[in-house]
């Protein structure tokens, strides 16, 4: 592990300990917050019951289904603004602005659309991601730098050949930053969408043991979703971490 | 415009014979003028171009900033097509794709960052449908000519500059092409770094026997590698002195000590300066492509 990899653990490893003291001291209302150590003890015992499995297989399929649709949606909506610059500057100022809008308010609407099941919640997750991996898309082929499609033009590579051999590999960062996002928003949408608009999910349980009171359910939950969501991030990052590195990145 | 030698020697003799057979590559009345953009007009940025390239001979192109060494370039290498005139390649005319056999080396660091150096020079091979035994073999000699043998493994951020421009050469040389287009492939570096590599570039053309265009700003470096060096006016750029160096086909970098030398780089720069003096008081931009 490298120093500033120690040196987070270290970080996150006092910011728990502390918790712990100050909900095992009294200095923390017991009733509000639970130490770390019974927030553990309860996502392992969720985890061993099998009582949530249904739910959080459930919101996983509900995100990799949006993500998956925001990331193939996303990466064709990116290529043709690239390659229609009218297109783009008309969509400009719609782009700019469209993380302002609450996308939750369009709930009723995909219900509507959709029907009470799974898809209004997967479509909420697409809307969230679907922009972040189209304007990565974007910046990814306007940045290839242009000495590269002449030497693919020189070396007489196709069209074809040229995007997939020279293009694509070098828009592959800013892509895999799309992708990254894509999954993050995904699942901030499904999960904020079940939280609050849901009868089933991860999300909704979490709101159920919220209203419920019962709070080694709930931070078992939280702390499930988290270590879920911070695992799959931190591998994320890693690769990407070890993609600029190769190019020279830091 | 005047075709004459300065230094009247062995190499003179092979140029002469060279002239003789049918030119490797020709240019006849091209023109190119890049559309207008943004509103602002057309801009005239070469021609008309009358040139022979004979086989085997290391020709340079010097000229003010602007002038349209680069686009020339690009159209004898079949990048760009010209408005007028002709361009034709071992006899058959260059038509909007670059033609088998031609290389082009660019002045910025064009090598794939996401390949080793090993994948980079074999790449265009692979393309081409060549087996991995003559890929391995081919790789293997071009990467130990350019010193990069200790390096395959290596990515290109963990090379200089310059060895990311060996890089590049590398992978043209590969697929052994009789015609090489260099676009200023040593402008980012360092004088000393550019000396050595004019010699490499040299021990390439002797080896290879192709035929070099170099386009370069540097007039040491057109005097230093050429066997013929072609002066451009400013934009739109036409030939205005063809010199003839005169050097012999074994040559290196320590002929910069020579009083030849001087007397081509002053003859160089005799008719370069008016025109980069004009180049540079007019002001205009180089046509964006």
């Amino acid at each position: 592990m490298t120093r500033a990899g120690r040196l987070r653990v270290a970080l996150v490893g006092l910011l728990v300990g502390l918790l712990e003291l100050a909900c095992r001291a009294g200095w923390i209302d017991p009733v509000a917050v639970i130490p770390p150590t019974r927030m553990v003890a309860g996502a392992w015992r969720l985890l061993a019951s099998g009582q949530y499995t249904k739910d959080i297989l459930l919101t996983l399929s509900n995100v990799a289904i949006a993500c998956v649709l925001a990331v193939a949606s996303g990466f064709a909506g990116g290529w043709l603004l690239y390659k229609l610059p009218r297109l783009r500057r008309a969509a400009d100022p719609l782009l700019a602005s469209y993380y302002s809008v609450p996308t939750f308010i369009f709930y009723p609407l995909f219900i509507v659309l959709f029907g009470l099941n799974r898809w209004p919640l997967v479509a909420i997750g697409f809307v969230f991601a679907v922009v972040a991996m189209m304007l990565s898309t974007l910046q990814g082929f306007e940045r290839v730098p242009r000495v590269l499609r002449r030497t693919a033009r020189a070396m007489r590579l196709s069209t074809t050949q040229e995007m997939i051999h020279v293009v694509l590999p070098a828009c592959a960062p800013h892509l895999f930053t799309g992708v990254k996002l894509a999954i993050v928003y995904a699942f901030i949408g499904v999960i904020a969408g079940e939280f609050v608009l849901s009868g089933a999910g991860f999300g909704f349980q979490v709101a159920f043991a919220y209203n419920s009171f019962d709070n080694p359910t709930m931070y078992g939950l939280m702390l499930l979703l988290l270590g879920f969501v911070g695992g799959l991030n931190m591998l994320l990052y890693s690769w990407e971490r070890r993609m600029y590195l190769r190019r020279g990145g830091r | 415009m005047s075709v004459d030698a300065v230094a009247p020697g062995a190499g003179e003799a092979s140029i002469a014979r060279a002239e003789q057979t049918a030119p490797h590559a020709r240019l006849r009345g091209v023109t190119r003028i890049y559309p207008s953009t943004a509103g602002g007009p057309p801009v005239h940025a070469l021609g008309p171009i009358d040139l022979d390239l004979h086989r085997g001979e290391f020709f340079s192109v010097v000229g003010p900033s602007g002038c349209g060494k680069s686009t020339l370039l690009d159209v004898l290498g079949g990048l760009a097509a010209p408005q007028h005139g002709s361009i034709e390649f071992e006899g058959r005319p260059v038509q909007g794709s670059v033609p088998d056999g031609v290389g082009i080396v660019f002045q910025e660091d064009a090598s794939f960052p996401w390949l080793s150096v090993w994948d980079n020079a074999a790449f265009g091979l692979r393309r081409s449908g060549i087996g991995e035994p003559e890929v391995r073999e081919r790789v293997e000699h071009a990467l130990a000519f350019m010193g990069l043998g200790e390096f395959v493994a290596a990515y290109p951020a963990q090379l200089s500059g310059g060895m990311r421009q060996r890089l590049c050469i590398a992978r043209t040389l590969v697929t052994r092409p009789r015609l090489l287009l260099l676009d200023e492939p040593f402008g980012a570096l360092d004088q000393q770094t550019r000396l050595l590599m004019g010699d490499e570039l040299l021990k390439l053309w002797r080896d290879t026997g192709a035929t070099v265009l170099l386009i370069t700003h540097a007039l040491d470096e057109a005097a230093m590698l050429s066997d013929r060096v072609g002066v451009m006016s400013a934009r739109p750029g036409v030939f205005l002195d063809m010199v003839q160096t005169g050097w012999p086909r074994e040559r290196d970098s320590t002929i910069v000590a020579e009083e030849t030398f001087g007397r081509i780089t002053a003859r160089l720069w005799g008719t370069l300066r008016g025109e980069s003096i004009k180049s540079l008081a007019t002001g205009r931009r180089a046509p964006v492509q």
